[in-house]
């Protein structure tokens, strides 16, 4: 079925990327040690942070969404787009009831806060807010809902988390954090609707580059 | 300010500086907060405290050492929760893995500020004052929501990208505990769209209380 096999396609890209396993492999195999061995570096000018060396990403983010923190924002603008057209879908599907319903509404409104504060934040800094895309998503049963809610979530997680280190402002930041761990909160909450475990990564969430997460989302955006 | 504005601190400070307003970077953490109180509601505004705990060492090391502090106060509530709050089923595990997780990150923090030459902080001395595990989760609710918000609060103010990218990975697994352990209480696993960030003393002195 359509619907499952992009569901799994984009949950084994969430769970497993080359990137990720690369960044685990800077510590000899555990992201504990690859904090150590990132934090270790006492030459921050030669070295790429672990995070952005799983991003690897700076320069995708600069040729489709602009030079420094306004084209982060837009990144993450998309993706919060992304997420709002996705959540009102599967309100609108009739796939969902009573607390689960709830939790959905919650979230989808929560996802259209962050559009409208990075959109704020974009237009602050001088910039111009990117277009919402077209999305479109696979809606067949509860369950592969849920399935793609919480690969959506534990990817825009670890999308703002791989992009943390490269932002420069530090109200930006401070913003950005603040919507990072309201998605892990998202995530957490999907992870413990589906039997999951809420922290897939342990005890270190592992961030995702840019080119992996858009990648990731590619099937759903029509336009 | 407007309830609206409260409950959407970062939204609240757009609207600020869109006004025109020249606030210093202190300000606008202040206003965190500030909302950040009014929206919890478990922390009052009060005069910052003068115990600091970790606050004689300033930079990047500071932060690890203010950081250590809370992962200790986690990982010290969650070992003991494992007998003190008889709990069984889906909470057991969750507890167990909660403790597991502390734990990596008391470890991974303490090397972290060896490795940058610092001494890491003693760990203090806790109590807990709960029974059950109504008290525990109510506890666990208030520790993992305000570890977000001091990881929140902090890591703006780290200087080295290492470290930072650390610290949201840290912040990250912090926020999807407070999750599940809302989900236990019944609660909404995010109830702002914005997590509020708290200062190193706010944070404190909402800690400060099961610090012997």
């Amino acid at each position: 079925m359509a619907v499952r096999k992009e569901a799994n396609a984009l949950s084994r890209v969430a769970k497993d990327p080359v990137s990720r396993r690369k960044f685990i492999a800077l510590g000899g195999g555990s992201a504990a040690a690859a904090f150590l061995v990132a934090c270790g570096s006492d030459d921050s000018s030669t070295t790429t942070t672990a995070a952005s060396a799983a991003a690897g990403g700076d320069a995708v983010v600069e040729e489709k969404f602009g030079k420094g923190d306004v084209g982060i924002l837009n990144y993450a603008l998309t993706l919060e787009y992304l997420e709002t057209a996705f959540y009102a879908d599967v309100v609108k599907s009739g796939l969902f009831k009573g607390s689960d319903l709830a939790t959905i509404r919650k979230f989808g409104s929560e996802e259209a806060e962050h559009v409208a504060a990075l959109t704020g934040f974009v237009k602050k800094l001088g910039g111009k807010p990117a277009p919402k895309p077209k999305t479109e998503f696979p809606l067949k049963s509860a369950k592969s809902v849920l399935e793609l809610a919480a690969t959506v979530e534990n990817l825009g997680a670890a999308a703002y988390l791989g992009q943390a280190a490269s932002i420069k402002s530090a109200e930006v930041l401070a913003a950005a954090l603040s919507i990072h761990s309201v998605e892990g909160r998202h995530a957490a909450a999907l992870n413990t609707l589906l039997g999951e475990s809420i922290t897939p990564d342990g005890a270190f969430a592992v961030p995702a580059g840019a080119p992996e997460v858009l990648k990731s989302v590619e099937p759903f955006i029509v336009s | 300010m407007t309830n609206q504005e409260l409950a959407q601190p970062e939204l609240a400070d757009v609207h600020i500086d869109a006004d025109g307003g020249d606030l210093s970077r202190s300000e606008v953490i202040l206003k965190g907060a500030l909302a950040a109180g009014a929206v919890y509601g478990a922390m009052s505004v009060a005069p910052f405290v003068s115990r600091a705990l970790a606050m004689s060492e300033g930079g990047d090391v500071g932060i690890l050492n203010f950081a250590l502090t809370l992962e200790y106060l986690e990982s010290t509530f969650y070992k003991e929760a494992k007998t003190r709050a008889k709990a069984s089923g889906d909470l057991k595990s969750l507890i167990d893995l909660v403790a597991r997780d502390e734990d990596e990150h008391v470890g991974a923090l303490t090397e972290t500020i060896k490795k940058l030459g610092g001494k890491p902080v003693a760990e203090p001395k806790f109590d807990f004052p709960y029974s059950g595990t109504a008290g525990f989760l109510k506890l666990a609710q208030t520790f993992e929501d305000t570890g977000v918000s001091a990881y929140n609060g902090a890591a703006p103010q780290i200087k080295s990208k290492e470290v930072l990218g650390a610290a949201g990975s840290i912040v990250q697994v912090e926020a999807r505990h407070a999750a599940a352990i809302r989900l236990q209480n019944k609660q909404e696993p995010s109830p702002e769209a914005f997590d509020p960030s708290l200062d190193e003393a706010m944070v404190l002195k909402a800690v400060e209380p099961f610090i012997q």
